[in-house]
């Protein structure tokens, strides 16, 4: 047995297994893993906002930006998803200090807030239907409600993801596991408002400017 | 058991319980960045100055060229990608080892060629095909 061990860990002799656990294994790879998943994900917002570059500006003689666009509607909705931002940031700093009634609350504003965007983007199709502003009306409003829509349905998805994780570190505390699906959250929610700078300025500021 | 082998045990014993603090340290072995109140604080007050100066640009009308407006709210929205790509997404050369800024930097190049690629071949599609084109308009009086 003794010269068993001594040939495994000595330099010259070859090593079938490895006497040392790797820590980082599991954690490196989810965190990486999740960030090839957002960059896949920035590939189908960019192939969407490729094709409202191209498409855009066709209404087909029906309304354009400028009849259907509230500024002031999208400049609140833009505060509220600004402010997950950092309430988020703040969940994540209780969470590495251990502290899980912050990180829970933090959270839960977050999933507020969202949930504010939520609702004005649903508001705003439900008056752009309203006026008959469907996606069928011209490749502009076909090209407007999938591109903002795929982003309103990843923040209804973030939301969802947040709400199991209230619920599971309300049972389960801030276990490693949970850990890391805050960590993975945290970038798929800042993701989400790089996403939609890209949507604020493209869409709805330089659609007013046409 | 040999003195060899209680050896290797005791360096197991000593990783897993590496491992084990690793763990309840929040895994900073992995190489994953994380922020500060600062940093996080510094990024949010950054990108509230970079929403705000597009959103007053376009809606007080401040810059009657709507040319000149479009490129610095652009410019502006840049900028702001790239404060949240720091300050809350952390993105360093150092995170996982390098990989993760080798995978952006992938991406970025993608998306430009995608959005960069389908704006000019769509333009020039529109602008040479489209009726009405100077070459179809010399052409129309030998068509009965």
């Amino acid at each position: 047995m003794s010269t068993n061990v001594t040939t495994a860990s000595g330099a010259d002799a070859p090593s079938f297994y490895d006497l040392e656990p790797h820590e980082h294994a599991a954690h490196g790879s989810t965190h990486l893993g999740f960030w090839l998943y957002l960059m896949s994900d920035c590939l189908i917002f960019a192939s969407l906002f490729a094709i409202y570059g191209v498409v855009g500006g066709n209404y087909a003689a029906g309304p354009g930006p400028q009849d259907l666009f509230d500024l002031r509607l999208v400049a609140v909705s833009t505060a509220a998803l600004l402010l997950s931002s950092i309430t988020y940031g703040f969940a994540v700093l209780d969470m590495n200090e251990g502290n899980q009634r912050g990180t829970l609350l933090w959270l839960s504003l977050t999933g507020l807030l969202g949930a504010a965007f939520m609702g004005l983007t649903l508001y705003e199709f439900y008056h752009l239907i309203h006026e008959s502003a469907v996606p069928q009306r011209s490749a502009f409003l076909s090209a407007f409600f999938v591109l903002v829509g795929t982003h309103a349905l990843h923040v209804f998805f973030g939301i969802v993801w947040l709400v199991v994780l209230l619920v599971q570190i309300s049972q389960r505390g801030l276990v490693p596991a949970n850990r890391i699906r805050v960590d993975c959250l945290s970038m798929f929610w800042h993701f989400l408002d790089v996403i939609w700078i890209g949507v604020f300025t493209v869409v709805y500021l330089m659609g007013m400017l046409r | 058991m040999s003195a060899n082998a209680q050896t290797a045990n005791a360096q197991i014993a000593r990783g897993g319980h590496h491992a084990h603090d690793a763990d309840h340290g929040h895994g900073h072995d992995s190489g994953h960045a994380h922020g500060t109140r600062k940093t996080y604080l510094i990024g949010f007050a950054l990108s509230v100055v970079l929403t705000a100066i597009p959103f007053w640009l376009v809606m007080a009308e401040v810059i009657s060229n709507p040319v000149t407006t479009t490129f610095l709210i652009m410019a502006c929205g840049l900028a702001q990608i790239l404060v949240h790509m720091i300050y809350f997404l952390h993105m360093n050369a150092k995170s996982e080892g390098g990989w993760t800024l080798m995978a952006a930097i992938f991406t970025i190049i993608v998306t430009l060629i995608a959005l960069v690629g389908s704006l000019w071949v769509m333009y020039h599609l529109n602008t040479n095909m489209m009726p009405g084109h100077t070459m179809e308009a010399t052409d129309t009086p030998e068509v009965p």
